[in-house]
């Protein structure tokens, strides 16, 4: 990767990142002294010692794991999303936080596509049909064609930009809804529900944080409509999944394509049975190709901060914090 | 008000085109060989799904025009219609979108696997841990065998995706963007990716054999959204089975309904019951080219979309 520097063999590190693959884990391993630990019981010995934490953006690091690190310098994170990274704690001790932007950008939007025509035209739902024998006896119903409709995209960043992307490909019409408008030929609307009432699927792309807990409630459900179809590719929280249920249920949105849940990996068992769910269990970046990418920007990240070079992809609260340094 | 024109209908149609087709004529149904003498008599259209038994040339006197709901027409005789004189429509292209959205979700679920993940969560095995690592899409190689207008829509949208894009076909396509490989088996060596949308003429039976398969290798995934005959299944399931080819996406089959009971127990393939247009708004749309024909043919203009077959027979006169 770069050029050896002696020092880092006596460097602690800590992983309490389940997405780490074992090519990359063998190589930090033969760089540093790297100690594996589950994220509910990291020894107090490691902790005392370890310079650098990896985590993922499921196992986050919360305040009380960073207060047992006394010597932690940086946590770099192997997922885009670091929402349960208590970034407050991290910053207010100067510990800079890496994640892993745009190398997971492409499986995400190529998800959010293969959800979006899974649940419209119920495929999940068919391939059961084939594998259960009732071709045999009956015919699959008609479903909902997907080219030539209109996408809202909640979160235009980077994700959201190559969904849209995708969705242009089949003729759909492409409406956002952000902070604000953005120098982009789609349309922006100025808030969800009536990006929601302008939509026939509503993507839900934006990435969490506090304020975005249960955006998606029931007066936007009530938008999208019944031939409206919720797709959530971001985070589980951002969708209030009782109130979701009891839409479908009531029939007042046509389906929903979830690779997230609020409290994951426990899906609620109401949507087990309905075919106008398509349930994937947050695989939206877990390629072998993809989680090696991510793999070697956390890799880089550790390399750049112990050879006191640049981070390669620090949060941007990060950059700002160093910055002001 | 002159009395409405008869039409014998010998397939279900979606409720909306039975409709509209019963508010303007009077509409006969019974099967094929079932049809009573009186109605026979005075029958001028028959409207179907793409299949029409040859007797009813002989046992309908007074017909005039076939008004087929489908692309496909294979299961009507053409030939016997055109020596006829009696056009025979169909109704392409308005299917094309959602076949080329199928092709592209069937490449994404069986690269991502996406039919077993589903499975993985409603089965509960989630909370015993993660689903294993998959292939990524993105940025792949595609290959596409027949680049027809349904290829070319599949091109667009996988172009959107990042994939870079070749082709096989009888002959290159002019203006094409896209490379052009005259060769299956150089093809299928390429590419991550082969989608098989060829029509399906008598001499691409079995096509997709053993060697394409092979040829298309371990990390090579198959798509079929054209005609189950394309693809020799054995093969197909043989080389699944020895991981010879990396996985499937199969809208058709040899012998559908049936499918072969080696697939329905892989994790890397993708079922679905031929399926590539069955949307409302493409039945609907369907339908009503379907209907515009006959409305066309009654009110001595021209049709909108009558085969070549008969056409060019009448056209002939």
């Amino acid at each position: 990767m770069t050029e050896a520097t002696p020092s880092t063999k006596d460097i602690d590190v800590l992983t309490i990142c389940q997405l780490l693959r074992p090519a990359e884990e063998r190589w930090i391993g033969s760089r540093y002294r790297l100690t594996c630990a589950d994220k509910d019981a990291v020894p107090d010995e490691i902790a005392a010692k370890a310079r650098a934490l990896i985590t993922s953006g499921l196992d986050g690091a919360p305040a009380s794991l960073i207060e047992r690190m006394p010597k932690l310098e940086i946590i770099t994170v192997n997922s885009v999303g670091y929402d349960l990274v208590d970034m407050k704690k991290a910053l207010s001790r100067h510990i800079p936080v890496t994640h892993t932007p745009d190398v997971l950008t492409d499986d995400v939007a190529d998800l959010a596509i293969g959800l979006t025509i899974m649940t419209s035209r119920r495929l999940a739902q068919a391939d059961r049909f084939v594998r259960a024998g009732r071709w045999t006896k009956e015919k699959f119903p008609v479903a909902g064609k997907v080219t030539g409709k209109r996408m809202g995209i909640l979160g235009l960043g980077r994700i959201g930009r190559a969904i849209a992307k995708r969705a242009e490909g089949f003729g759909m019409q492409i409406l956002y809804t952000d902070r604000a408008k953005m120098d982009t030929p789609y349309r922006f609307l100025p808030d969800l529900v009536s990006l929601a009432k302008e939509s026939d699927f509503l993507m839900v792309a934006s990435s969490a944080g506090p304020d975005a807990k249960h955006l998606v409630n029931a007066a936007v459900f009530e938008a999208l409509g019944p031939d409206g179809i919720l797709i959530n590719i971001a985070r589980g929280s951002v969708v209030d999944e009782a109130v979701l249920i009891a839409a479908l249920q009531a029939g007042k949105i046509a389906g929903a394509g979830l690779d997230v849940f609020e409290h994951e990996p426990n899906v609620p068992e109401a949507l087990f049975g309905r075919d106008d769910v398509v349930l994937l269990p947050h695989i939206a970046s877990s390629t072998r190709e993809t989680r090696s990418e991510m793999g070697r920007l956390v890799i880089k990240n550790l390399e750049a901060w112990f050879t006191g070079k640049p981070l390669v992809t620090p949060t941007p609260e990060t950059l700002a914090m160093l910055a002001n340094r | 008000m002159a009395d409405k024109i008869d039409v014998l209908l010998i397939a279900g149609l979606l409720p909306a085109i039975d409709e509209k087709l019963s508010t303007t004529y009077t509409v006969h149904r019974h099967k094929p060989d079932a049809v009573p003498p009186d109605v026979a008599a005075k029958v001028r259209a028959v409207v179907t799904t793409g299949n029409m038994p040859p007797s009813l040339f002989d046992t309908l006197p007074k017909l005039e025009i076939i008004s087929s709901v489908s692309v496909g027409y294979d299961g009507i005789d053409v030939t016997k219609a055109a020596a006829k004189k009696i056009p025979v429509t169909n109704t392409p292209d308005v299917l094309n979108d959602d076949v080329a959205d199928l092709a592209i979700a069937l490449m994404v679920m069986a690269s991502r696997r996406l039919a077993a993940a589903d499975r993985y969560v409603r089965d509960g095995k989630w909370l015993a841990g993660a689903m294993p690592l998959t292939r990524k899409a993105s940025r792949k190689k595609l290959g596409i065998v027949g680049l027809g207008r349904i290829g070319k829509d599949i091109a667009r949208r996988a172009e959107a995706m990042g994939m870079t894009i070749s082709y096989t076909n009888r002959r290159a396509v002019a203006d094409s963007p896209y490379s052009f490989i005259p060769s299956l088996i150089g093809l299928a060596k390429e590419n991550d990716f082969l989608v098989v949308i060829a029509s399906a003429g008598p001499d691409a039976t079995k096509m997709i054999n053993k060697d394409v398969l092979e040829a298309l290798g371990p990390d090579g995934i198959l798509v079929n959204v054209s005609r189950g005959r394309v693809v020799d299944e054995v093969a197909l399931v043989e080389a699944l089975q020895s991981g010879k080819l990396g996985g499937a996406g199969l809208d058709v089959f040899e012998d559908e309904p049936r499918v072969p009971a080696a697939l329905l127990a892989m994790e890397n393939v993708a079922l679905t019951p031929h399926i590539g247009s069955a949307t409302i708004e493409t039945r609907a749309a369907m339908g009503q080219l379907a209907l515009d024909n006959l409305a066309a043919w009654f009110a001595g203009q021209p049709l909108l979309t009558e085969v070549s077959e008969t056409q060019t027979a009448r056209v002939a006169r």
